[in-house]
């Protein structure tokens, strides 16, 4: 039509066009590494979270244990050790991508994870601190992080496993050599682990 | 020629090989069929009316969908594995306030927890959850009786989400303010838009060209810039925000949040 010949019809007809490519490039898998992508990191933000509820719980729990159980300082002190080792670790930009990192942090929270059980063991011996509400309430918030972590990290499993598989599978491949060359490999949780065997709290 | 049926066998092999190996291991969930889904047989049926009822009650003045199940098995799993997953699959809660919460009854693993949904963590606390389930529930639990316990823990789990008048009004208010759908309007106002653009460029690209001596026909069969604000306006609208008749979650995710207890 006459629309196809003059110029101002012939810009709608492109930015048509344009919208149309678009749609078929998305179709067609351009948007799925980045979108994997954000969804890893997103899901690793989460296990970040995650972990620091985790250490923003435990010096409460230690000042309430330490008021029942002060004779027990040496698991004590190995729980303010690791907490300090494991907030304090130095987390470079690129960890999810740098397995050196990556294995460290893993580390300082596993190492964190079984200073609390200990913890949590020897909260045994003491009735009146099992009663203590206080420390009643700490113990499922504590509870309620540790499941909280292990979702996190499966769910981190998981979006990195698809992210992964789909920069070395063949249209995501493809579209990396093209279009993002900096799509590394992401780093994932190890299976041996501590939060596989958290010790088990009996009441 | 058999090397290239056997190189066709392959890839034909390969290709159906992500439908051979099972699907990851995954539960296997039951069916959501209303908001107390009683596989283990705990209630009788003027129980689970009753819980019903209660239930609707509470999400028709604060949104917040709670869910009460028991099971015959957990398969293997743990309570925590598996109730943050049934909690996703299900998608009790609505997708934006993630407010769902999951009360699970596993009698033959003798487990018990409530399952919170993300958007309902800072009210109902793994403290709290702990709190109901260890007086609410697992003492008639360990009496062998299940309704008993399961229906105090429905109510004091209902009490702590409407305890605060005023966050659950609010509560409300900002889920009725997501299902006005915004988005939609959004959408319906970018649509719109759009075609103007469209419609305006064409039409007055046409008008210059008869002008300028070419055909005359153009603007007889192309739309004016009223056309489309009248029916993206009046037309589109509509679609968004209708209620459905049976009971299903909202699309709510689950992170975790709750308790767990045993007996």
């Amino acid at each position: 039509m006459l629309a196809e010949t003059h110029p101002r019809g012939r810009a709608a007809a492109r930015v048509i066009c344009l919208i149309v490519a678009g749609a078929m490039l998305a179709g067609c898998g351009i948007n799925t590494i980045p979108t994997l992508q954000e969804q890893a990191k997103a899901a690793w933000s989460q296990v970040l979270n995650q972990y620091q509820r985790r250490a923003d719980l435990i010096p409460n729990l230690v000042e309430t244990v330490k008021g029942f159980a002060a004779q027990e300082s040496k698991v004590l002190t190995d729980v303010v050790e690791a907490r300090a080792k494991a907030t304090q670790v130095q987390l470079p930009p690129d960890i999810l991508n740098n397995p050196e990192a990556f294995q460290k942090f893993q580390e300082a929270q596993n190492n964190l994870s079984g200073a609390l059980g200990r913890l949590l063991v020897i909260t045994e011996n003491y009735p009146d601190l099992k009663s203590n509400q206080n420390f009643l309430a700490l113990q499922s918030q504590l509870e309620g992080t540790e499941n909280r972590i292990a979702i996190a990290r499966q769910d981190y499993i998981t979006a990195v496993q698809k992210y992964n598989t789909e920069i070395r599978t063949i249209p995501g491949r493809w579209w990396r050599a093209l279009l993002y060359p900096d799509a590394e490999p992401m780093q994932n949780f190890t299976v041996k682990e501590g939060t596989e065997n958290v010790p088990e709290v009996k009441f | 020629m058999a090397a290239l049926w056997r190189v066709g066998g392959l890839l034909l092999a390969l290709a159906f090989l992500p439908w051979l190996t099972p699907a990851c291991a995954e539960p296997k969930f039951p069916e959501l069929t209303g908001r107390v889904v009683d596989d283990a047989s705990l209630l009788t049926y003027p129980e689970e009316v009753a819980i019903t009822a209660d239930l609707k009650a509470l999400e028709d003045k604060s949104s917040d969908q709670v869910v009460v199940v028991t099971l015959p098995s957990l398969q293997g799993y743990t309570i925590e594995d598996f109730g943050y997953q049934l909690g996703r699959h299900w998608g009790i809660g609505t997708e934006k306030m993630d407010n769902g919460v999951i009360l699970i009854v596993a009698p033959n693993e003798r487990k018990v927890r409530i399952e919170v949904g993300r958007g309902l963590e800072g009210v109902l606390t793994d403290a709290l959850s702990k709190i109901i389930i260890e007086n609410a529930m697992l003492p008639r639990f360990r009496e062998g009786n299940f309704s008993g316990g399961i229906k105090d823990g429905v109510r004091d789990v209902i009490l702590v989400l409407t305890g605060d008048a005023a966050e659950v009004e609010q509560r409300a208010k900002a889920r009725h303010d997501a299902d006005e759908s915004v988005v939609n309007w959004l959408v319906v106002i970018f649509w719109t838009l759009i075609i103007l653009w469209i419609a305006y460029s064409m039409w007055s690209s046409t008008r210059y060209a008869s002008r300028a001596g070419g055909r005359g026909s153009g603007p007889i069969f192309l739309p004016g810039p009223g056309w489309g604000s009248g029916s993206g306006g009046s037309g589109w609208s509509s679609g968004g925000g209708g209620s459905c008749g049976g009971f299903s979650g909202g699309g709510g995710s689950f992170g975790g949040g709750g308790a767990s207890g045993g007996w």
